[in-house]
């Protein structure tokens, strides 16, 4: 968040002169754009999987700087809280409790063409996307359907990003809330039951036991 | 005065590419799993990108919705690949049929 702050001064400290916000704009994308890359590029090409998981953070953080330089400075932190605080920390965890495996295994692939095949896959989804963007047409539907970014209070004075979202959770989109509260508890009992012991299942007795409750 | 819409978007189109291509080339399922939240990832920022270009909230929105799926998604799916773990000493994508039964 100090990072929103900062990019907030320093576009507000150039003044009439916009030359300096303008640069400022560029220059946070363009970092953000090389720790993406960089960061994708690790995840994809690096051996071991804990290096993968802090390439990941490093994505993450870039994602981060790209939101805080389209002003939704909520979400920004909301990414670095909960994916980089927490989806990575369960990831870490998990190859930390199941070992690292150090190379994948060497035996020989199913399919042989399938790793020239998988890149020339990635690279069509990338070229497709992009002519897609130049070539179609964007049906975007009615403007403004929830509300403008950028709302006035009835006082006329702006309205902050997180208030303006939190109202619009909260009124609009509270369907949605509730049932990602449910899915969020589903997804607790679901990891409870997989995470049991599997030893013997309930209410069954294991050989010892039945012995001890006959009698000798 | 900021960075036209457009670069925001190729930057997502080539981080999605750049997932879907490690999920195909990986065998590792944890690291298909952080290619698969590369492409949320950029999922997340064209959302943004086009909340800021159409002054729409609803974008803003989407995204929160699916940072919350997709952390109750991971919960789910690392349990799962614990599971496999406590049968084999690996997890690679071709262990999934021994859940089976």
């Amino acid at each position: 968040m100090t990072t929103a702050l900062l990019v907030q001064a320093a576009s507000r400290s150039a003044g009439g002169g916009t030359h300096l916000a303008h640069a400022s704009a560029w220059a946070v994308f363009a970092v953000g754009a090389g720790l993406i890359l960089v960061g994708a590029l690790g995840v994809i090409l690096l051996r071991n999987p804990v290096h993968c998981a802090l390439m990941l953070v490093v994505t993450l953080f870039g994602v981060a700087l790209e939101f805080i330089d389209q002003s939704a400075y909520f979400l920004a932190a909301i990414q670095i809280i909960v994916y980089a605080g927490a989806i990575v920390i369960l990831f870490l965890f998990v190859i930390m409790f199941l070992g690292v495996d150090r190379r994948e295994r060497a035996a020989a692939e199913r399919l042989r063409a399938q790793r020239p095949l998988a890149l020339a896959l990635g690279l069509m989804t990338l070229i497709l996307l992009l002519v897609l963007s130049r070539v179609g047409d964007w049906t975007t539907g009615a403007r403004s359907t929830s509300g403008a970014l950028n709302a006035r209070t009835a006082t006329g004075g702006a309205t902050e990003n997180v208030q303006l979202l939190g109202q619009s959770i909260y009124t609009r989109y509270l369907l949605p809330f509730e049932m990602t509260s449910a899915l969020l508890v589903i997804a607790i009992v679901a990891a409870v039951v997989m995470a049991r012991s599997r030893s013997r299942a309930a209410g069954e007795m294991s050989q010892a036991e039945q012995e001890e409750v006959t009698g000798p | 005065m900021s960075v036209p819409s457009a670069w925001y978007l190729v930057l997502a189109a080539v981080l999605f590419g750049l997932g879907a291509t490690g999920l195909l080339i990986r065998r590792n399922v944890l690291v298909m799993y952080m290619c698969i939240e590369l492409m949320l990832n950029a999922v997340n920022l064209t959302f943004v990108t086009f909340s800021r270009t159409l002054n729409d909230l609803g974008g803003q929105a989407a995204v929160f919705f699916v940072l919350v799926v997709a952390a109750a998604e991971v919960v789910v799916g690392l349990g799962i690949i614990v599971a496999i773990y406590r049968r084999r000493a690996e997890a690679t994508a071709d262990d999934v049929h021994i859940l089976k039964g």
